[in-house]
């Protein structure tokens, strides 16, 4: 256990699900609707069950829906069983009859088109962090941030405050100055000592609404005094601070990361976990606590929670093989760090770029991310409320090899 | 729809021995206290003893963790022939069919079919989420309203696709709460107006207080037996003239229109030889009006789509046109879990064999019995029927 979380906790909705309907939910954190339709016969299934309806087969991959149908009833729920519902009665619901063949029930908007209207079918997930079906009216726009039942299931950055951890970088930034224009009323900016020498800070700190924060990832107390100034204002919390360029960190072998045997020595990659994995568990520590302490107050709180990896946490990148490494490891301290949060509502949302078009992957070949799109992919992941980004032509190549097989992607990277 | 092979028929069968226990909101009771107590008014009712019963068929959802064995030592009988069946509110029924079949063929002499629950205060939320893995994973998450949405929906569709009003439920739940105003156990004691119904409050759109069932304790049972060792013991009784049970019924349509009752009734009248016409009254399976619509469509009343109609042509008091659930239905005296499913085949038994508690239906000599139940998922998954009659028929 890394979070010692208040006792008060949020009322969240029925999280409880079969393993086979878990297979919605892990399609919903990447922002995708699948079903399962029978690799034997073709017929698509729902609710998710482990045998074909039809032909008795249990081949039934996921495979991604267009989602189209007809909304074919309607009801609002005034009286409810549970109490996230309790408290947010009346609760409008539907069941659609989907054009693939099986009937949902469904979410709707608060206020939309009356039944029967044609709709498109998405899977979100809901605030316990589990898949569930929204059907949109598809004449309509419905923004989800303005509706009363879907807002809590995206993480929209509008009327938000805002922790950017690491604001001396090109990412950090252009994450700062997206958060502010995507209506953050509040944006607070980590920096080492003296951020008046890196680029960008100065014209970053000038801007309303931003606030320049002395945060250092490698220092308890640093971290410890932030969560006491500002760790029960902040609703979005963003960890993007990653080991720069070894200017003088490094033990002076290379001046790129690199793999255990021509690389970075044991103090590069001590200080690469330092910040990457222990920096993340120093944040979950004091941040953790102070943000979910406000927890059940309802919105607005505390909704997400950010964490800047590496598509190289998934399998090892040679060439940055420490960096790799430390990435793995803040991926996994992410997992418990989402299963422990989940209790109090935040969602835990992990970014895996390729490589990043910043000064110290210069001798990266293209393509690289540049800070403005994975800013972007970022925002995106909030507004959508995906829990899991890949951003980019490279991590969506290497996410399709590794879900293949990763035992190939790993004999593929060590080429 | 293939054939359904003609069967043998039920008449050297009989049902004895209609009991009823008065329901109570919540109890601190268990289901196992409820049966016991069915059981021990059967022994009483019926003049044998504990001994002489030699077969139980239990309905229950209560009884968790135990199921029907557990039973047979809490209560100290001994039997030959067992049967368990968690059907909500087809256990009835189903009970009733498997009873009859194993007197018939002599596996049992005497079998006691009981449906019995308990209500504890917070019984029914957490029923919810443990009825079934579908309803787990693809219903509670979307507003937990449990079923009154799911009958919320069915009811919306029906208004819109057959012009069925407000009124027109209203008058169903107003004419079953006349006739429980003559039942003692009815757990609803008060006039209900027309007015009352449509201003209640919201439960689920368009449902109302009064479109929903009450959930409550209880417990419903009778004897099967033969006929002449009903004779014998001189036992009012009533004869079953034919069945039904069927699962999982069109499980293609978008959504329930109908139930399983289209794809048997003919075999139902056919094997009963008589047409719906001589059907003297109805108990549908009330858990919501729409589908008492539903019943005397799929049941063959009216035709599918006219129940609207039927409803403003008939009175449904045990007395006038049309007697339906003489003794107030579910919706007026309550869901007892399980024993829902028997209240209605109790309520013809006392009906048909002249102990009626209820106003009697004159001269009646059939009856149409429903049960329906199990929704696992958007659905309800079981329907059965039965027709009764009278000893002399």
């Amino acid at each position: 256990m890394i979070l010692h979380l208040p006792g008060h906790m949020p009322a969240l909705p029925p999280a409880a699900r079969s393993r086979a309907a878990l297979g919605l939910t892990a399609a919903a954190a990447l922002g995708r609707f699948q079903l399962q339709v029978c690799a034997d016969c073709g017929a698509v299934q729902y609710p998710p069950r482990e045998t074909c309806r039809h032909c008795l087969s249990d081949r039934l991959p996921w495979t991604d829906q267009t989602g189209s149908g007809e909304l074919i009833a309607e009801t609002t729920v005034h009286l409810s069983q549970d109490s996230y519902f309790r408290e947010r009665a009346p609760w409008r619901i539907g069941m659609v009859r989907l054009d693939a063949g099986p009937t949902l029930i469904t979410h709707l908007p608060a206020a939309g088109a009356a039944a029967p209207v044609r709709v498109r079918v998405t899977a979100r997930l809901d605030k316990s962090g589990q898949g569930v079906l929204v059907a949109f009216p598809i004449d309509e726009v419905t923004t989800m941030v303005n509706d009363r039942q879907l807002r809590e299931m995206i993480c929209d950055p509008k009327g938000r405050k805002v922790l950017v951890t690491d604001g001396q970088t090109a990412v950090g930034q252009a994450l700062a100055r997206q958060m502010l224009a995507a209506g953050a009323t509040q944006v607070w900016v980590g920096h080492g000592k003296s951020w008046k020498k890196y680029p960008g800070c100065a014209e970053l700190a000038a801007l309303p609404r931003v606030a320049m924060q002395p945060l250092d990832l490698t220092d308890s107390k640093s971290v410890k005094h932030v969560a006491g100034a500002i760790g029960d204002q902040v609703d979005i919390l963003i960890n993007n601070a990653e080991l720069h360029p070894p200017l003088g960190i490094a033990a002076g072998k290379s001046a790129t990361r690199g793999g255990i045997a021509t690389g970075n020595g044991i103090d590069a990659a001590q200080a690469e976990m330092d910040i990457h994995y222990l920096g993340l568990l120093r944040l979950a520590h004091e941040m953790g606590p102070a943000m979910t302490s406000r927890g059940a107050d309802g919105p607005p709180g505390p909704i997400a929670w950010v964490n800047l990896l590496s598509i190289y946490a998934l399998s090892n990148f040679p060439p940055q093989g420490t960096f790799s490494a430390s990435k793995a490891a803040a991926l996994s301290l992410s997992q418990c760090l989402r299963a422990e949060m989940r209790p109090s509502g935040v969602r835990v949302i992990n970014v895996f770029p390729g490589p990043i078009d910043d000064e110290w992957n210069q001798a990266m070949p293209s393509p690289k991310l540049t800070p403005h799109a994975l800013a972007q992919a970022v925002i995106g992941a909030l507004k959508d409320g995906v829990e899991d980004v890949y951003p980019g032509d490279v991590a969506a190549d290497w996410l399709s090899r590794w879900r293949d097989n990763p035992k190939i992607l790993e004999r593929e990277l060590s080429a | 729809m293939s054939e359904t092979e003609s069967s043998r028929d039920y008449a050297d069968v009989v049902l004895v021995a209609p009991v009823t226990l008065p329901y109570t909101r919540h109890s601190i009771r268990t289901a196992h206290w409820f049966a016991a107590q069915a059981l021990s008014r059967l022994v009483k009712s019926s003049g044998l003893t504990k001994a002489d019963i030699d077969g139980m068929s239990l309905g229950s959802f209560t009884l968790t963790p135990d199921t029907a064995i557990g039973l047979t030592q809490h209560l100290g009988i001994s039997l030959r022939w067992l049967d368990h069946i968690p059907l909500g509110g087809a256990s009835g029924i189903v009970a009733l069919r498997r009873a009859l079949r194993a007197v018939q063929a002599g596996d049992a002499e005497v079998v006691a079919c009981i449906g019995a629950d308990t209500n504890y205060l917070d019984s029914f939320r957490q029923s919810l989420g443990n009825f079934s893995v579908f309803a787990r994973d693809a219903v509670l998450p979307y507003g937990s309203g449990g079923p009154n949405a799911s009958f919320a929906f069915l009811t919306s569709y029906y208004m819109r696709e057959y012009g069925a009003t407000r009124e027109d439920f209203g008058k169903l739940c107003v004419a079953q709460r006349e006739n429980a105003l003559t039942y003692p156990h009815a757990l609803f004691k008060k006039q209900l107006t027309l007015q009352e119904y449509l201003d209640a409050r919201l439960i689920a759109d368009p449902l109302r207080l009064f479109d929903c069932v009450m959930p409550c304790a209880g417990a419903e049972a009778f004897l099967v037996m033969q006929r002449r060792r009903a004779e014998a013991l001189g036992l009012p009784y009533v004869t079953v003239r034919s069945t039904s049970e069927r699962h999982n019924a069109f499980p293609d349509d978008p959504i329930q229109m109908r139930g399983g009752w289209v794809q048997d009734r003919e075999h139902l009248y056919s094997s009963a030889g008589i047409e719906p016409s001589d059907v003297d009254f109805l108990q549908t399976y009330d858990d919501y009006p729409v589908m008492s619509l539903i019943q005397i469509e799929d049941l063959g009343f009216c035709a599918k789509g006219e129940g609207p109609e039927f409803i403003r042509r008939h009175s449904f008091s045990a007395d006038g046109s049309f007697p339906l659930n003489t003794s107030g239905g579910q919706l007026s005296v309550g869901q007892a879990g399980c024993a829902a499913g028997f209240l209605g085949l109790v309520e013809s038994i006392r009906q048909l064999s002249g102990r009626n508690l209820a106003r009697p239906v004159p001269e009646a000599r059939f009856a149409m019995v429903a049960g329906f139940g199990m929704i696992t998922y958007d659905r309800g998954l079981c329907s059965a029927a039965a027709v009764l009659g009278k000893a002399d028929t």
